[in-house]
């Protein structure tokens, strides 16, 4: 606020700053004359001002206003229901970190945020404003929370977010800042933005256009792709990867000859992606001739050839000459030949085989660990679920659990590539031969919620864990998911085990007790998971 | 008196809790997992089984249609109230899922509202006989006279010190440090004067609060000085202007307006505590007489004071003034009903005659820090590191007082305008706007920001 100036009043008419002048000095040291008699000089000094502090502030008015704000950009959606609402509060009251010690038989509320996220932004609902700073700090300090709460946070989070440095973070995780992409129709507009606009504005647009118009985006990166720097080129060609199709082809044949090594292999990584490109044919004409059934023997036995040296050919196609240190060239170099070359190739090569049938026939040799994880490699990029089945093998089978040809990490990366109820089968016949110590993994690629085989396994065999008296928290990575992942529906099921056991002889002291607790926070989470889903309505 | 209708929010629950702690425990209790037989019953009574760590579960009793604020009963050894049973148990009736069912009370807590009401009764008519405590009149005279004899005696102490202080300049006062204060302020509780020492602990801080403390200062003194001249003269005074002396001073006097019953929607709730004191303040606005009054309450630190009273509903009750011009605080007497959602806001000003009534309330209290106001339409609007309050409709604004743009409630504030007009109530004062309650300019609930 700002003072007006003192109105002529009383006498003496001192100015404020004089006052206050007087005062700092004190009156023993300078008595000035405009002091009225009669009084001691600090009384007489205080009187005045006290005077003048009560009419200085009765006379405060209000400020000039400052330039406003350009308001937030208006959020259509429909605001979210009021029990859902108090819902949001319930959860963001949580604070990470702030939980310590043993859980007790209380869901973990954090852990249901991200769910409630997820629902919420597919039902399509408008967060209420003042929800907005817990929940951009929530995201702040939690990066896999971000994309969705970002997503249901809205126009206005990215308004909120220039205005406060805590949650810059917002501004970088949305492409382009939050600013609007031109309309694909508007070419001039598009291509005035790819030739001035800053970096993250550009990969956001080439990547918006690809899902739109493949060809167009394609077309847009060629126009300057001569005169973009190499670390630039490799982002924007990664934004190929998205939507990629047989067009590509001669954009990428070109890029392999590219000046930088890196988008250079990137090129060599997309095109084997293709399995009709001229690349992915001659990987698999180079693939072939490494791998062969040998005619020699009396039953059928994969042979392997590593080939001897790396040429230029290849070099240019991507292969990387030098091995990381500890492995051999010609393994290494092989590696690289089996994951580019088209899967679909293989069965013509080795005898007209499934690839079922080709996977458990044997290697010679030692190189079966070699040749089945390149394999796993190119199931995986070139996205065939036929191979990666063939992989993954019967999920009953004595090998499946242990460090076999295919490690745990690679067979949930085959997984992801199965379709969800597959996926769920597989891992449920997992589970129920091996149990969960291995599973954890595994279940974390599964669709949620578990198809009902899976949950059923998982219970099943958390209830094998608990008869055979071991404690909880063993499994309280499973436990964790199982609260999150479970269909609701399955509470129900789980009461019988929220009580508590008799103790035995084989079970640890004091178990019973704690998986008792276990499986009640367990149904608890269950249960408010239902509520919340029953609270933003169905879909 | 049914609750049925109206469930609170896990807000108005969470703000029932005494501290942080209890609040986070409270919220992990939430849930149905350990509660068990939980249920509520028309009269407003919530109650429940919570498993704790023992083989016994505590019973947990809740009467949320106590006039004065919910009352609570738990088997727990816990000392805190409410301890987190509880307050997990109104979050779980709150949450509304279906766990607090509606039924019949069990037996114990059947027992425990018997008790209460017969409690009640047994109030109800000793006040009725209009029995007070008020002892010998004679020696309550005797006990205030030598009360009034120490104050004067430390007021006059207290003028000497400003004197000393003004005649040696107060850059002086810099180098003393905050102990000269702390001992003068010492000597003012000996003197019961506990207004007087709260200012003078406030003098010890300043030489410290950055540039333009000389006036700061200045200021201070002054109004202390003015303030020690008021009690020392307060028999030449006007009654009103003597009993806002007599309140400065700390001799609050005791609620002797007439009652005045009316609608008492709740602006705002907020806790500051010195150590050893949690002072809550709770801001109610008359829908009729269109009043806004100040209900004050204290308890040791670590304790929540009472009541606790949900921010946007409304209540019939009738309160009772404190003596004093231009004194908000009020005595809350009966409670006719249990607080509601209504459509009420209180009306609003702009920023330029909130500024005018703070100027104008000075008149009858040179002292008041602040006035309660609620600003209508108006945008909070950045002013290079600072916040203001600008007018959606003029070019004038209020700037938001620092220690308040500090917290989280000015985000809160800044989301729900989304840079349009809100409604924000808040505290009008010399050193500026302090926002508590905002809402939106469409309808909506009202929001808390302290």
């Amino acid at each position: 606020m700002t003072a007006t100036p003192a109105p002529p009043d009383t006498a003496p008419d001192v100015p404020w700053e004089e006052l206050v002048t007087v005062a700092l000095l004190g009156t023993g040291r300078r008595t000035p004359s405009w002091l009225p008699p009669g009084r001691e000089a600090p009384t007489a000094l205080l009187d005045l001002a006290a005077v003048e502090t009560v009419r200085r502030r009765a006379g405060l008015r209000p400020a000039p206003a400052e330039a406003r704000l350009v308001p937030a950009a208006p959020d259509p959606r429909p605001p979210l229901p009021p029990a859902a609402v108090r819902r949001l509060a319930l959860l963001l009251s949580e604070r990470p970190g702030a939980v310590g010690g043993r859980r007790g038989a209380a869901p973990d509320l954090m852990e249901l945020l991200p769910q409630w996220l997820s629902l919420a932004n597919a039902r399509g609902f408008a967060p209420p404003p003042q929800a907005l700073p817990a929940l951009l700090d929530a995201a702040r300090g939690r990066t896999d929370l971000r994309p969705a709460a970002l997503a249901f946070a809205g126009p206005r989070a990215l308004w909120l977010a220039r205005l406060n440095p805590d949650w810059r973070f917002a501004l970088r995780s949305t492409p382009g800042g939050g600013a609007e992409l031109p309309p694909s129709e508007d070419r001039d507009r598009i291509r005035a933005l790819w030739q001035e606009g800053l970096f993250a504005e550009r990969v956001a647009l080439l990547a918006a256009l690809r899902t739109r118009q493949p060809s167009a985006a394609r077309e847009l990166l060629a126009s300057t792709w001569a005169a973009e720097r190499a670390e630039d080129r490799l982002m924007f060609l990664d934004s190929l990867r998205a939507g990629l199709e047989a067009a590509d082809e001669p954009f990428l044949e070109q890029a392999l000859s590219d000046r930088s090594r890196n988008v250079r292999a990137m090129a060599a990584e997309l095109l084997s992606a293709l399995p009709g490109s001229a690349l992915a044919g001659r990987m698999a004409a180079r693939a072939a001739a490494c791998v062969a059934i040998d005619r020699t023997r009396p039953e059928a036995v994969i042979v392997v050839e590593a080939p001897h040296q790396c040429d230029p050919g290849m070099e240019r196609d991507g292969v990387v000459p030098n091995p990381p240190a500890g492995r051999g060239e010609r393994s290494w170099w092989l590696g690289q030949l089996v994951e580019a070359a088209p899967l679909g190739a293989w069965p013509v090569r080795l005898g007209q085989r499934t690839p079922e049938e080709i996977v458990v026939l044997p290697v010679a040799d030692d190189w079966r660990d070699e040749l089945h994880a390149a394999w796993c490699r190119a199931a995986v990029r070139q996205r065939d679920p036929g191979w990666s089945r063939a992989l993954l093998g019967r999920p009953s089978a004595p090998e499946a659990g242990g460090p076999g040809a295919v490690s745990l990490a690679e067979r949930a990366k085959l997984l992801s590539i199965l379709d969800a109820a597959d996926r769920a089968d597989w891992v449920a016949g997992f589970i129920a031969t091996h149990g969960l110590s291995e599973a954890f993994q595994l279940l974390g690629v599964c669709a949620v919620p578990w198809a009902a085989p899976l949950g059923r396994a998982v219970v099943d065999a958390l209830d094998i864990a608990r008869d055979a008296g071991s404690y909880p928290w063993s499994f309280s990575g499973v436990m964790g998911l199982a609260e999150r992942c479970l269909d609701p529906a399955e509470a129900s099921r789980l009461d019988a085990l929220t009580a508590i056991p008799d103790e035995t002889e084989d079970t640890s002291p004091g178990a019973g007790g704690y998986w008792a607790e276990a499986f009640q926070r367990l149904t608890t989470t269950l249960r408010l998971r239902a509520t919340m889903r029953q609270e933003l309505g169905e879909p | 008196m049914t609750q049925q209708g109206v469930r609170w929010t896990a807000d108005q629950v969470l703000a029932l809790a005494p501290d942080a702690a209890s609040r986070k425990a409270g919220s992990e209790l939430g849930a149905a997992g350990p509660w068990s037989q939980a249920g509520s019953s028309d009269e407003g009574t919530v109650w429940g089984l919570c498993k704790g760590s023992g083989s016994t579960p505590y019973r947990t009793v809740v009467d949320i249609a106590e006039a004065n604020g919910p009352a609570y009963s738990c088997s727990c050894p816990g000392r805190k109230s409410p301890c987190k049973h509880a307050l997990g148990l109104l979050l779980l009736w709150a949450g509304g899922d279906g766990t607090v069912s509606r039924g019949q009370a069990p037996d114990w807590a059947e027992q425990w509202m018997e008790g209460r009401r017969q409690h009640a009764q047994i109030k109800g008519t000793a006040a009725g006989h209009g029995g007070g405590t008020t002892g010998d009149p004679e020696a309550a005279r005797r006990r205030a006279e030598r009360r009034a004899e120490r104050i004067t005696a430390g007021a006059e102490e207290l003028e000497q010190r400003l004197a000393d202080l003004l005649r040696g300049g107060l850059a002086s006062a810099e180098q003393a440090g905050y102990g000269l204060w702390e001992e003068t302020a010492a000597r003012m509780v000996d003197a019961q004067a506990p207004g007087l020492a709260a200012r003078v602990r406030e003098l010890g801080s300043l030489p410290a609060s950055g540039a333009g403390w000389p006036a700061r200062l200045l200021e201070e003194c002054a109004l202390l000085h003015l303030l020690d001249r008021g009690w020392l003269r307060r028999e030449r005074l006007p009654a009103g202007l003597a009993a806002t002396v007599r309140s400065r001073v700390g001799l609050p006097g005791s609620p002797e307006g007439p009652p005045v019953r009316d609608s008492w929607l709740v602006l705002a709730q907020y806790d500051t505590s010195d150590g050893r004191l949690t002072t809550r303040r709770i801001w109610l606005y008359g829908s009729e007489t269109g009043r806004t009054v100040l209900l004050l309450s204290f308890a040791a630190a670590g304790r929540a004071p009472e009541p606790s009273l949900p921010v946007g509903l409304a209540f019939e009750a009738e309160v009772s003034r404190y003596p004093g011009d231009g004194q908000p605080r009020v005595a809350l007497g009966e409670r006719f009903t249990p607080p509601e959602p209504v459509a009420v806001r209180p009306p609003g000003l702009t920023t330029l005659r909130a500024a005018a009534r703070y100027g104008e309330a000075l008149r009858t209290d040179p002292w008041l820090e602040s006035l309660p106001v609620t600003l209508n339409r108006v945008i909070p609007t950045p002013a290079g590191d600072a916040w203001q309050l600008a007018d959606a409709d003029g070019g004038t604004a209020l700037p938001i007082t620092p220690s308040s743009a500090a917290r989280p409630g000015l985000w809160r504030l800044v989301a729900l305008s989304g840079g349009g007009p809100v409604t924000v109530f808040g505290e009008c004062g010399h050193l500026g706007f302090t926002p508590l309650t905002a809402w939106p300019e469409a309808a909506g609930d009202a929001v808390p920001l302290c």
